[in-house]
């Protein structure tokens, strides 16, 4: 004990000699809009991983089914859209067997839907932990992203199986050089997901009333994406508006290059990049401005 | 020693009321004003937070113009009422929310003991909850892993280390809660009523550590209670907050004093709210010899509790404690009845002590209210009803001494010796 009371000493006598205003930690009324506190966020990345494994364990304990519910999940989903969209409606395929072309665009879309789901209702669903301790408030969503990766994961694995069962069956391979850029996509769609979520939620936080919107506009935004019919079937008439969605680029592209079969310009795809960009940056600093104090409204 | 924490006109406005209600034209119009560089056109300067007066806007100032420095190693108390601002000040200390106007500075990290089980996942193991809240209040998983053995030994779970904390029992919860917060390698460690819960032993041991923190590791302790015993035992000094200003800051026991003496606060009643499903305490009131809550030794002192029952409920129990101005309880009178009420209603309960025995000091009533089958305990009121006791009807020739003692028990002396000559006795 001796030592530690030494040791403080010499401590508190090193810090008066650099002088009264070194602090570690200020807290006032207004902070600059681009202070994103990035230095403490990565200070937390440790939280980042024990959140992510916590989702994890959670989830695989509390469900009956566990991890199978994964592969559950995107499956009856493709087999409905099958049925519906492919056989009921007929709609256009690009001669991409039915089953495949809807699950490239479930598995894709499942992950963008289920971290904008998931982030927008990040400070209601936290708000017990928010109003007793601080942290980074980015470390939850940033988390969430991580989570849903993990399912995604899984879910793009069934579809590899699907796609290699696809492949034996008729013969033929149709991965194009445009695979390359998957990893690239998985980051577009987390960022994407990171930053709806996150002007979502810091919304909600003061108009409750939209957490009702947000549940119905991302199912309603899913019909705006080519995930249940590809780019060329659509009208001109809607085709701006398709174009310009974001997330059309990246299902295009995912299926150009596991299917052979899909749109790809350099224009929109660059166009996408842009506004994930500008979704990302603007959502971070939307939420970094609510979590100074939300907890006064919640 | 450095100053660790820096807090200088430190002020927070809340919005009360209907929130939701033309937020979005209000806020437009908030908008407009602060481009424009003008005031916000919804808050006000100066309303005081007293909660018996209906403000004229709903706009409220929980805390107001607040300025102190804690030294590096102290460890200070924060008292005052449910309302005063204890908790709006420890947000502001820990960063959970911003302030209104005004600065918190602090020097080196911060942790705040959570309350049981926050951030704990059910589903977890206890090893695993340790890493989780740890990480939550910002320690990095080296420094878990280098303390995670002491934090097992301290909070005394290391058989049930890897069973799921679901099935921990409560005491458990706050024994793993404390002893990561206790672990952490935090300068300024922020403490908000936790040891309310938990066995006494463990309240004990948690003292003790928090002790140990401030005077052996040279922490800075901010300690938020109503347990006026523990602020008492760990502070020197304590900040009185009351309608969101700061009333006194200095020596603990000078600070309680104020917090429970009569110019302070008036009121000799306690009037609590009614509950819908749970019974209350509406009403203490002690009823002392002399006007202005003075009571001479020795004369008759009632206590009246007015006891609302929502429902007809079976075997309740009332007990109460009178404590001195060193936060020691002095008596503990109960009451506990299993016909007291069958049905729904108001009860009167009155104690009578014909003959007081309190020592000189000032005194304070804390009321528990209880059921006597289920175990259940519905509420509890600490620190009310002030009074105070002098001895105006004792006499002896030598002087009071304060704190000679707490209580004064009957007593005779006999002289068995015949060589000792009394005066005036022959």
């Amino acid at each position: 004990m001796n030592t530690t009371i030494g040791g403080n000493e010499h401590l508190s006598e090193g810090r008066q000699g650099e002088g009264e205003q070194e602090w570690d930690m200020i807290n006032k009324p207004n902070a600059h809009i681009l202070d994103l506190n990035i230095k403490e966020v990565l200070h937390y990345r440790d939280l980042l991983w024990l959140l992510v494994h916590r989702d994890f364990v959670s989830f695989y304990k509390q469900t009956v089914l566990g991890p199978l519910w994964f592969f559950i999940q995107p499956l009856f989903t493709t087999i409905t859209y099958t049925i519906i969209f492919g056989n009921l409606a007929g709609l256009s395929t690009e001669g991409v067997p039915k089953f495949l072309f809807y699950m490239a665009g479930v598995t894709c879309w499942n992950y963008f839907a289920d971290c904008v789901n998931k982030t927008s209702t990040v400070f209601k669903d936290n708000s017990n932990v928010f109003g007793k301790v601080y942290f980074p408030r980015l470390i939850m969503p940033l988390s969430i992203i991580v989570s849903n990766l993990v399912r995604f994961a899984v879910q793009i694995l069934l579809f590899f199986i699907t796609l290699l069962f696809f492949a034996i069956k008729s013969g033929s391979f149709q991965i194009t050089s445009y695979a390359l850029l998957f990893p690239f996509l998985i980051v577009q769609m987390a960022l994407l997901g990171l930053g709806l979520g996150c002007i979502i939620s810091s919304l909600t936080t003061k108009y409750r009333d939209l957490v009702f919107v947000i549940g119905f506009g991302v199912q309603l935004l899913m019909y705006a994406t080519t995930v249940v019919y590809p780019l060329s079937a659509v009208p001109e008439k809607y085709r701006l508006l398709v174009e310009l969605n974001p997330m059309t680029p990246v299902i295009e592209i995912f299926r150009l290059g596991f299917l052979g079969e899909g749109s790809f310009s350099w224009t929109l795809f660059a166009v996408s990049i842009i506004e994930t960009f500008a979704i990302t940056v603007f959502g971070i600093i939307i939420f970094n401005k609510v979590e100074r104090n939300f907890i006064d409204t919640i | 020693m450095a100053i660790a924490i820096k807090v200088e006109d430190l002020s927070k406005a809340y919005q009360i009321g209907q929130i939701g209600t033309g937020t979005i034209s209000r806020d437009l119009e908030r908008w407009l004003a602060k481009k424009r560089g003008k005031e916000d056109p919804f808050l006000r300067i100066g309303e005081v937070n007293d909660r018996t007066v209906i403000g004229e806007s709903n706009i409220v100032w929980s805390l107001k113009d607040i300025n102190f420095e804690i030294q590096q190693g102290d460890a200070v108390g924060i008292i005052g009422r449910n309302g005063a601002g204890k908790s709006t000040l420890l947000k502001l200390l820990s960063k959970i929310t911003t302030p209104t106007t005004g600065i918190v500075k602090v020097k080196g990290r911060i942790a705040s003991l959570l309350e049981v089980g926050t951030g704990f996942h059910p589903e977890l193991t206890g090893r695993e909850n340790i890493y989780l809240n740890g990480a939550i209040l910002g320690m990095r998983k080296k420094e878990i892993d280098r303390k995670f053995d002491e934090i097992v030994a301290f909070s005394g779970i290391d058989r049930y280390i890897d069973t799921p904390v679901k099935r921990y029992s409560s005491g458990m919860h706050v024994r793993l809660a404390f002893a990561v917060a206790a672990h952490l390698d935090s300068e300024v460690l922020l403490i908000d009523e936790v040891l309310a819960v938990g066995d006494a032993e463990f309240q004990k041991k948690c003292l003790g550590k928090i002790n140990d923190v401030t005077s052996n590791e040279g922490r800075t302790v901010v300690f938020v209670s109503h347990d006026l015993a523990a602020v008492v035992k760990l502070t020197k000094t304590s900040i009185l907050l009351k309608n969101g200003t700061m009333y006194e800051n200095g020596i603990t026991r000078k600070v309680i004093n104020t917090y429970l003496s009569t110019d302070y606060e008036k009121k000799t009643k306690y009037i609590g709210g009614v509950k819908d499903t749970a019974p209350s305490i509406t009403r203490i009131e002690v009823i002392t010899s002399n006007p202005n809550n003075v009571q001479v030794h020795g004369k008759k002192l009632s206590i009246e509790f007015d006891i609302n029952f929502p429902v007809a409920i079976e075997g309740a129990i009332l007990y109460f404690q009178v404590f001195n101005s060193k936060m020691q309880p002095i008596i503990n009178p109960w009451f506990e009845e299993s016909r007291l009420i069958s049905t729904a209603g108001t009860v009167t309960l009155v104690c009578n002590i014909p003959k007081t025995r309190f020592y000189v000091d000032t005194y304070s009533i804390t009321a528990h209210l209880g059921e006597i089958k289920g175990k259940q305990h519905f509420e509890s009121v600490e620190h009310v009803c002030p009074f105070e006791v002098n001895m105006f009807e004792t006499h002896r020739q030598s002087e009071w001494i304060k704190d000679a003692c707490a209580y004064i028990e009957d007593f005779s002396w006999e002289v068995k010796n015949d060589n000792m000559n009394f005066d005036g006795k022959d």
